[in-house]
Order: C-alpha cells, then structure tokens, then sequence
C-alpha cells in the first residue's frame, strides 16, 4: 500500500495586507505569503478552487480564492464576517499566522471554456472566484485563448461593491466589456442601477460559442437562470459554484453531499446540466 | 489458505501467545457496554457475545482523535504530528458485519486519490480476526444486505466455533502469518469443513423475514419527494445514536481545543441527524429538519453509496434497530419503500 501522508495538516503562511472591502466594513481582503518555498511551488491552483482557511484556536472553514493563480506567491481570500472563525480572522492583522490547506475542489473547466466567448455574472461577496477567472483569463499570455470577455457585477449598495480599485481598471482597459450594477443607488453613484438578472437580460452576447459562470446569492442564481435559458444558454455552457458547510475539504467528513456527489471534492463548481442531475437539497 | 483447529480449552494459550507479540484488543464487559477495549490477559476476552454495544470502527477512526497539535511562538508556528502506534495491533473476535464495515470505510478514508494517512497506518498495523456468529440475533440481518454471519470480508483470520474447537482459517497473507504463529494446533480436515458448513447453514436459517434490498437504490431515486418523507421522521428525536453506533457511518467534525498560542486541532464522530451538521454561519441550511436528516441518512446507505460503490452502505449489524429510543426501525422503513413501490407498480 502507498504511504499517505496526514492530509489535515495546513501548511503556514502570513497576513501581508488587510483590505476592507465594503463601506459597513463586514467583508476584507487578506492577502497571504507562504513562509516556504517549497509549500509556495506545490500550491498549483485554478481559478474557482477552494482553500481551508485555519485561524489556529478558531478551527478552519473553507474560502473560495479570489486571487488568480497568474499571481505568483500570492493567495487572497475575501471573507465576510459571519461567524467565529471569520470574526476572529477580521480582527487579524499584517504578521499574523494562518494556516492552509489546498487547494481544494475543482476549478472552472478552463479547457472547455478556451476558445470561447465568456459571460461572467457575479452577485455581492460570491464574487471572488470569478474575480479569480476574470483576471486569470485577463493576464498577457493567456487572455488570447478566450474569446470576449463580458463581466456583470451586482451588488446591493455601491458601498458593497467588492474590488473597487480593480473594477475601475478594468473599465479603463475596455476588457473586459464591464457591466456593474446596484440594487439601489445612494451618494454620487453614476453607474447602473437594476438587478442582475435584467442586466443579464440586456447585455448578454449571443448564447452559440459563449460560457455563461454565475456565482451569486441565491435569490440571483434563481432569477438569472431562467434569463439563461430564454437567452437559449445551453445547461452544459452554464456554470455555477456552489457553497456548502465543509469541514475536511476531500469528501470523507461527509457533510457537503448532494445526493452521491460532495461539492468540495466533485465541485464546488458544476454545470448546470450537472446539477439537474442531483437532488435539489443545497 | 491454511486452516486450523485450536481446541476450546487451548484458546487462552492462543491469546496469550498473541499478547506476547501484539497489543491485542477484544469484545469485553466494560459497565454495562460489551466494548472492543486493549486487554491483557485471555480471562477478560469475551468469546460467546452476541455483539458488542459499540462498534470496532473506534480503533481505525477514533471517536475523538489529535489531528496534530499547534503552537504558535514569537512569530513562528510549529504543528506537531500524533506519532503512529509502534507495536503491531490484533483485532480478536470481531463478528463479520463488523469486519465488513471495515472494507467500507477503507473506500472512504484509503480511495486512492485523497488518503488518511493517520487511518491507513492503523489499518495496515492491524490484524483483523473474524468470529462467526453461530447465533443471530432477532434484530441482525447481515444476509439482506450482501453479508452473511459466516462471510470472511474484513477478516485477514476468520475463527467459528465448532462445539469442541474452534476453527481457525487464515484468509488473507496477514492472516497466513498470524495462523502460522500459532503452535500446538491440528490441521482442519475435512469433517471440520463440513461441521463448518452446518453451522453456517443453521446461522442462517435463523433469518426471519429478509428484507429486499436489491436495486433499493433506484426505487428512492423515484422517491426525492415522495409524501413518505414527511411522516417518516416524526417520531425521531434527533439523538443520533443510530449513527453514532453505525460500524459504516463515517462523519466527522474537525475542531480546535486550545488558545491562540497553543492547542490542538480533533477530529471527533459527528452526525447527519444533528442540524448543526449542514448549516452555514450565514445560517442557511439545506437540511432544515428531521425530513430532509431522515432522508439524508437512509438515501446515504441505500442510494448514494450503492450509487458509489454498487451495493448498499449497511452491513445489518442491527445496533440502529437495538437502540433507537422511541424504535425507529430500518427494516421496517425499508419495507415500507419496498411496499410503496409495489403500489406504484
């Protein structure tokens, strides 16, 4: 039999920066270094995988990772303070220690999406591993391998916009063809305003060679869909990531199933067309 | 393989010659538990149980176990692996839907592409030895669900007691270099075989009304939301001892115990009757109530992991249908399945 090692435990890395994202200061960015160079070059990753996140005393809990694998040295996860460990991560700071796990789940199926059209669609915090994809896909040496680009971002408020800096690079460039929205507008804002589903609904390039990726509160997912599907999107072009409470991350621990398939070891990333196939219990 | 008879009165001087070499662990009265615990001398080993109130799995997946211990000193952090058992191990007298739950859990811990390490070392240190059950009990249906009370899956040695001895049979190479360890016993004969047959025949015939468990899988694909669900678990109080006495059920938690500075991080036995199990700190739950815990757990052993791994993940041990306090019986449930899709047919 193969020697298998402990696989629970995290390797260590370092705060380098923290970034408050939202105006009510509930979601930050961390940026993490690796302590070793040799957990630095094992840590392959693709846009939509996971990561466990340890905050040590706290336990770990599973973030999607929002950096893009184009960065080297560098892993970001965008957290939400929602509950104990990610209270406790918020009140971290520059030189404090993490730990790792990862990465974890399947990607986006980047293969399959090369040569194509995409359509990203993200809602609020969920947007983080789309900002992974938009930028992987964005870098020099591999933007030539897709098509056009089309980004649609909503959020409640433009204070709850995630990447702000970012966004705005991005709108600079003309690439990606940038569509950001808020549900309600407030202050000086100037942009869109209007759900994501409608802006889907007029924005959308035409379904024959485009990959649709939508990653968002539920309440978009349901109203986004649907959009999809009048749009003639095809199941198979469309993908989702999913969440699920997870604790092991490699589909022993039993928790995150839906039906015969765990989402941290068979997605977190599906098709639709795949989904369709699993009870309806996430 | 090789195969041997060890009179009755011998297997002390088995055991003793097995505690010699191994840590031996073995059915004993623990309170009011019978409980696989490490024993020292043969007299604590008991051979003639009907099974045990807790399941062996606890000695490949402890019920709470040190993943590795964290401490956390002027800027560095060092983590601390637990250190694997350096003697080898003797499981004696497991009976064989316990063994066979073994094999289960292997597919969920050793699958190849993501190991445990910590559970693979403790299965390979460990030497299973099978007991048949020469007597089932009324609640025990092994051979409706692939066993049988005689089946040597799980076991590397498979011991039945034949009246005056016992049969002794090696059935992997682990088990081969265990039986050959053994001294001062006779080679099985043929009428030692043939007495080991009628006992396995007598064993089975004690089987009253076997439940149909076969293709149970793709009856509760038609069956997502089927009303059955709605009054199924509402009774069910939500104890999880079901689980937590299941040798097949695998959960897990992962916490920390300890301060910032210094601690450890567990793993421990958890359960998919318990809400917590599923729901997300943003307070969203897929599975909301009994229904859909009820349904999670049934649909586990006899869709998703028939699904899986092409038969059902029980292995009839019966301890769900023993302990349940308000008498919840997976038998019945089955055959209530089984019947429902008669009328639907």
């Amino acid at each position: 039999m193969m020697i298998a090692k402990n696989p629970y435990v995290p390797i260590p890395m370092r705060i380098e920066k923290v970034t408050v994202e939202t105006e009510d200061r509930s979601i930050k960015t961390f940026d993490l270094s690796f302590i070793h160079k040799e957990d630095e070059q094992a840590f392959r990753y693709l846009p939509g995988q996971f990561a466990q996140l340890s905050v040590f005393g706290k336990g770990e809990a599973p973030f999607g990772i929002a950096s893009s694998p184009t960065r080297a040295g560098l892993l970001q996860f965008t957290v939400s303070r929602a509950g104990l460990l990610t209270s406790a991560l918020h009140q971290m700071e520059h030189g404090d220690l993490v730990g790792v796990r990862g990465p974890l789940g399947s990607g986006f199926p980047l293969q399959e999406m090369e040569g194509r059209d995409l359509l990203v669609i993200g809602g609020g915090f969920a947007f983080t591993t789309l900002r992974s994809l938009t930028n992987y896909v964005l870098e020099r040496d591999i933007r030539g391998r897709f098509g056009k680009l089309t980004v649609i971002y909503g959020a409640r408020t433009p204070g709850m916009l995630l990447y702000k800096g970012e966004l705005e690079q991005w709108r600079q460039r003309d690439d990606p063809k940038l569509h950001v929205t808020v549900d309600a507008a407030n202050g000086d804002w100037k942009g869109q305003v209007g759900m994501v589903p409608d802006v889907v609904s007029n924005v959308a390039p035409a379904a024959d060679d485009t990959y649709a990726v939508v990653c968002g509160p539920p309440a978009m997912t349901r109203y986004t869909l649907p959009v999809l599907e009048r749009l003639h999107f095809p199941p198979e072009r469309v993908v989702l990531s999913l969440e699920m409470k997870m604790k092991c991350g490699i589909g022993m621990c039993g928790r995150c199933n839906i039906g015969s398939s765990y989402v941290c070891r068979d997605g977190p990333v599906f098709t639709l067309a795949e989904l369709r196939r699993l009870p309806p219990e996430y | 393989m090789r195969a041997v008879l060890v009179a009755k009165d011998q297997m002390s001087v088995l055991l003793e010659a097995l505690l010699q070499d191994h840590e031996v662990f073995a059915p004993v009265n623990d309170d009011a538990l019978v409980a696989f615990r490490q024993v020292d001398s043969p007299q604590q080993v008991l051979l003639d149980y009907g099974n045990s109130t807790l399941p062996p799995k606890g000695l490949f997946f402890p019920q709470t176990e040190t993943l590795f211990t964290y401490s956390l000193e002027r800027g560095h952090l060092v983590l601390k692996e637990p250190q694997p058992a350096s003697r080898s191990q003797v499981l004696f007298g497991v009976r064989p839907c316990d063994a066979r739950s073994f094999t289960f859990l292997d597919r969920v811990f050793a699958n190849g592409n993501q190991c445990d390490g910590c559970y693979l070392a403790r299965r390979e240190n460990c030497t299973v030895v099978g007991l048949s059950c020469g007597s089932p009990k009324a609640t025990c249906f092994c051979s409706s669900v692939g066993g049988g009370p005689f089946s040597a899956t799980g076991s590397d040695v498979l011991v039945t007691d034949l009246g005056t001895d016992y049969l002794v049979e090696a059935i992997t190479d682990k088990g081969a270099l265990l039986v050959e360890s053994i001294g001062g016993c006779r080679e099985a004969n043929e009428d030692s075989l043939r007495r080991r047959r009628e006992a396995e025949a007598s064993a089975e015939a004690t089987f009253r009304g076997a439940i149909r468990t076969e293709d149970m899988e793709l009856r509760l694909q038609e069956m997502w939301d089927d009303p059955f669900w709605d009054r199924l678990h509402e009774k069910c109080i939500g104890c999880g001892v079901c689980t937590y006495l299941c040798p097949t059920c695998h959960c897990f938690d992962i916490v920390d115990e300890g301060s910032e500075q210094r601690g450890r991080r567990l793993r421990l036995w958890d359960s998919c009757m318990f809400p917590l199990f599923t729901q997300h700190a943003s307070g969203h739950n897929p599975r909301p109530t009994g229904k859909e815990r009820w349904r999670q757990r049934l649909m586990h052993k006899f869709r998703y992991w028939a699904e899986s791994h092409g038969e059902a993940g029980c292995v009839g041990c019966g301890r769900c249908v023993v302990n349940c306090p308000v008498n919840l019986d997976i038998r019945q449930v089955l055959n209530e399945i089984e019947s429902l899709s008669k009328r639907v047919e």
